[in-house]
């Protein structure tokens, strides 16, 4: 017995100990779960909603790219995709195989979708095919009950109703590149496209909007339970710019007559533009779509150049059009008066080199009025050697040459306005005084964009306001460009009323260099200035053998320039054209800027209120007008 | 040689009067927080598995009156062929699996998919303390006397093992140490087995192929396996954290409901109780486990055999022990083990052990009364 209480003995002494770490254990799962419950609680809540809740963007419609008068340029049209859920299939092949019997589906189109549904959940929708016809998407609806798993969705897609017309102004959207995810989060929503080029490019941050949200409970592999809440998206901002469509449709259809040209229509007073046309030209639609690779290789194979817009990224020799800054500058300068008279044997001597004037007989004796319309060489190559390089230069550039000029499209470029600090610094050399002679006739290293050229003329004709050319009517910062007073240049009023008679008389004068463009209709007339930029110097032995330029391969010919504004009398509209190897400004840019000024004061989109994207909705009936077919 | 002889026969209503109805009511409330638990696992329905698991309760429950109800001296007398069966099972189970063509734990008896490792839990508690019933506390200091309960210990321990099943094992050595430690073995040797053992694993390791450490290693390490054990971890501990005080609500629990908390039926739910109901409801439920350990020891203090001391006590360690280590292991403080909470957890093998335990342990309190004399 006594043993039988001994080892009853220890077992009560042991069992205590039993008890007690019993005890201390649960003691210890309390404290660790209150540790976890309330001094860590905040955080694992936290967790666990991020856990539970997604937030799944809303993508905003992009903005309209309206014309002044309201007319679409950029517009978003549906998209009707057919969509499969695969987990909603009992068989996706036997799926893909009814559907085939009702839309075309090709073998890409079924492998795509295939291999697409092998990547993720089999909850999540894939796209079968994008860009159904009504047909189509009426034949998949009434056939759904057959169809487990299939639906249709609508999407938006770019839609650019001038096409060509357009694009070198308008731009087109594409897929977001690597180097342009930024910090907003649309960019890595699938499929979300932005601004690549011109207008979309620049405004791409006011046509984008804002991403909505919303709030959705998923469970661990990602399958949406329920909303939570959502917060809209913002959609972007209607941009209206001050071209008129119709306009811009005849500028490029008339421009695509030759094999590549560009063209800008400018208010002389405001800036807007109204009309910007480069040719050849390329369908924006096909950007958006996604464009097909033998199109893309057969875009950048032709010469004509299609992708670039030559109207801002085109620099050319302006040629004689220059010869209006430098009868300014010398007017300006004071070295030549309305009474300076040069006489033009043909050639011009300087230095131990023979310049020539492109009449071989000679102007005979010349007034800044005259030379201006006969575009007499030697009566500018005398005033250059008088007044030097920088005076010149320093006129290009306050008329706008040489210089960016803050356009609303990203692909403009600048230029160059030669000086001699410019020479010292990029080549490494002085300026050479013969080099003077050339630049005063706008050849050597001036370079000028057609949307600079109109700026020049604009200027000289506005009465010597610094106007700067502008799209989009309310700008980044939201003033109103239209209301814009532009500073005035203080030039000599004479001396801008000597240069417009010059160019009056380029056109309508009996000597002028571009009276076969005339513009007949009373009221209507227009003034300009021709030029002709070497595209291969001329040899002796050519100018001996009398070679004429047409007869050169088609990429050796001059280009052919013209700056023209209308009416004559009281200049609202300037038109600069630039046609690559047109040969002679007189013969082939100035009766296309004759056509294009005409049809433009025939619109006259300066005496029409410009729509504004305010009261958008309340707007009249579309302004429109027949296009002009052909030439005139 | 001796037995425990029953010297008066009670009639039925006498035994049934002298049921612990304390017990019993711990039992089946928390066998409650089970259904409950279930029902929540399965987004608000008693199908599939919280009206199973009232079945096997009632069943459980049964047999528990059943087995408390046969006088403890029979189940003294049945101890060896319940272990010995015990055995024989798991080396059934052992050579189906190599038939079957992997790991397999249980046997199919179609009501109930029967884990003999579970009821060998229990026979082994009842073999122990069988054999230290006739042990003074001067044969304890012997190691010869001990080593037959270690074999006892280490036969099942090693074909559970082979299952693998290290969880299993190291519950049934742990329960066997305890039952070696209140039968009076003396204290040095625990620290002597602990020293071993802590030696051992170093030269052991050595022995080891590639993948067997590899499996090692992220047993003891799961936060290096970031999408298996590491991640169902820290998915439980957001469950719980996320419970705060007073829990989400019924019903509410974002991480069970949106199945980022895994085997939330089985293992981890004790995590999907505290989700819903809190710190409250956890340490609600924690009281009651506190509860019916307490019970245990009364029931073998007031024991007046040593095999009723060691078998009510033994009962309870182990069942203390599945509580411990499955909320340890859900709240992250030690490795993944598959070990469910009993009672709670669904799983018909282990309800059918824990109520065979508290029906033992009944036994033992009923039949605790003077009337039996030891012969020894």
């Amino acid at each position: 017995m006594s043993k039988d209480q001994d080892s009853a003995k220890v077992f009560t002494r042991r069992a205590f100990v039993i008890g007690g770490i019993q005890g201390t254990l649960l003691a210890v799962m309390g404290g660790r779960l209150a540790w976890l419950q309330v001094a860590e609680g905040r955080k694992y809540t936290t967790l666990a909603e991020k856990n539970r809740i997604n937030i799944k963007m809303l993508a905003p419609s992009r903005g309209e790219i309206v014309d002044r008068y309201g007319t679409a340029l950029a517009e978003n049209s549906q998209n009707f995709r057919v969509l499969v859920i695969p987990e909603q299939t009992k068989d996706i092949e036997t799926t893909l195989e009814n559907l085939q019997k009702l839309i075309e589906l090709d073998e890409k189109d079924i492998k795509r979708t295939i291999e697409g549904i092998k990547k993720v959940a089999k909850f999540i929708p894939i796209e079968i095919k994008d860009d159904l016809s009504w047909e189509d998407v009426a034949r998949i609806e009434v056939n759904l009950p057959d169809l487990p798993g299939l639906s249709i969705d609508v999407g938006e897609r770019r839609n650019y109703p001038y096409t060509d017309s357009a694009a070198h102004l308008i731009g087109y959207v594409g897929a977001v590149g690597e180097s342009e995810i930024g910090e907003d989060r649309l960019m890595s929503l699938p499929g979300f496209k932005i601004g690549k080029t011109a207008i979309e490019k620049k405004y791409d941050d006011v046509l984008r909007g804002q991403a909505g949200s919303s709030r959705v409970e998923v469970n661990v592999i990602g399958r949406e339970v329920r909303e939570l809440g959502r917060g809209p998206a913002a959609d972007g901002k209607r941009l209206v710019l001050s071209v008129d469509a119709g306009l811009q449709k005849t500028v490029q259809d008339r421009l695509s007559l030759e094999q590549s040209a560009s063209c800008v229509v400018m208010d002389v007073h405001t800036g807007a533009i109204y009309a910007l046309a480069s040719v050849p030209a390329f369908d924006p639609n096909v950007f958006a779509k996604g464009i097909p690779a033998d199109v893309w290789e057969s875009l950048l194979a032709n010469p004509g150049f299609p992708l670039t817009n030559k109207a801002v990224a085109g620099q050319y020799p302006p040629g004689s059009t220059f010869k209006m800054v430098t009868a300014m500058a010398g007017l300006e300068a004071g070295v030549i008066t309305p009474n300076t008279r040069v006489f033009c044997p043909g050639h011009y001597e300087f230095g131990n080199g023979r310049f020539h004037c492109w009449k071989k007989s000679g102007h005979g004796t010349m007034n800044v009025v005259s030379a201006l319309a006969e575009s007499c060489d030697v009566f500018f190559y005398k005033l250059s050697t008088e007044m030097g390089i920088d005076a010149i230069a320093a006129m290009g550039k306050r008329l706008g040459i040489g210089n960016k000029l803050g356009f609303d499209l990203p692909e403009e470029r600048p230029g160059l306005m030669p000086n001699k600090e410019w020479k010292r610094g990029y080549h490494g050399k002085s300026w050479h005084p013969g080099e003077t002679v050339n630049a005063s006739i706008g050849q050597g290293y001036t370079l000028a964009t057609p949307l600079q050229l109109a700026v020049m003329a604009s200027r000289l004709v506005n009465g010597g306001k610094e106007v700067y050319p502008w799209l989009v009517e309310q700008d980044h910062t939201g003033a109103h460009r239209m209301e814009k007073q532009w500073p005035s240049m203080n030039f000599n009023p004479d001396h801008l009323a000597l240069v417009k008679q010059g160019t009056d008389n380029v056109v309508n004068g009996p000597t002028g260099t571009a009276r076969g463009a005339q513009i007949k209709q009373p009221g209507l007339q227009m003034g300009g200035k021709t030029g002709t930029a070497q595209v291969k110097r001329i040899t002796m032995a050519q100018r001996n053998a009398g070679v004429r330029n047409e007869d050169l391969p088609w990429k050796f010919r001059h280009h052919a320039l013209f700056v023209g504004y209308a009416p004559i009398d009281n200049p609202r509209y300037v038109c600069s054209v630039v046609v690559e190897h047109g040969v002679s400004g007189s013969g082939s840019a100035a009766p296309l800027a004759r056509d294009i000024l005409l049809e433009t004061q025939r619109r006259n989109p300066a005496s029409k209120q410009m729509v504004s994207a305010e009261n958008f909705d309340k707007l009249a009936p579309v302004h429109t007008v027949p296009f002009l077919k052909g030439k005139i | 040689m001796g037995e425990i002889r029953i010297e008066k026969n009670d009639s039925l209503y006498a035994k049934l009067s002298r049921l612990n109805l304390g017990l019993i009511l711990l039992i089946t409330l928390i066998a409650s927080v089970g259904v409950a638990c279930l029902y929540s696992a399965a987004g608000g329905d008693f199908s599939p598995w919280a009206s199973r698991h009232i079945m096997r309760f009632a069943i459980g429950f049964a047999l528990m009156i059943v087995v408390a109800l046969i006088d403890v001296h029979w189940w003294f007398k049945l101890t060896w062929p319940i272990y010995f069966v015990g055995l024989g099972l798991l080396i059934v189970v052992e050579i189906m699996g190599h038939i079957g063509m992997g790991a397999q734990r249980w046997i199919d008896l179609g009501i109930i998919k029967l884990q003999p490792s579970e009821l060998m839990k229990v026979a082994v508690v009842m073999a122990l303390a069988r054999y230290f019933h006739f042990a003074t506390p001067e044969d304890m200091r012997h190691l010869k006397f001990l080593i037959v309960p270690v074999f006892i210990v280490f036969a099942p321990v090693g074909l559970v093992l082979l299952q693998p099943d290290l969880g299993t094992s190291l519950m049934i050595v742990f329960a066997g140490a305890a039952m070696f430690f209140m039968a009076g073995a003396p204290v040095w040797m625990f620290l002597t087995g602990i020293g071993g053992v802590a030696v051992s694993i170093p030269l052991a390791w050595q022995f080891l192929h590639e993948y067997q450490k590899k499996r090692v290693m992220t047993f003891l390490d799961p936060e290096s396996d970031p999408l298996g054990a590491g991640y169902h971890i820290m998915q439980s501990k957001i469950a719980l954290g996320s419970g705060g005080f007073s829990g989400k609500g019924f019903l509410q629990g974002t991480q069970s409901h949106l199945n980022f908390l895994p085997e939330k039926q089985t293992d981890f739910i004790f995590t999907l109780w505290a989700e819903e109901w809190g710190l409250l409801g956890g340490l609600f439920l924690l009281a009651l486990f506190a509860m019916v350990f307490f019970y245990g020891l009364y029931i073998s203090m007031r024991a007046r055999h040593n095999y009723g001391r060691y078998l009510t006590l033994g009962l309870s360690v182990n069942f203390s022990l599945y509580v411990f280590i499955n909320i340890a292991m859900v709240m992250g403080l030690i490795p993944v083990v598959g070990a469910p909470l009993p009672l709670i957890s669904y799983g018909g093998t282990a309800m059918l052990s824990a109520m065979i335990g508290f029906g033992l342990m009944m036994s033992c309190s009923i039949f605790r009364e003077g009337k039996v004399r030891r012969i020894f």
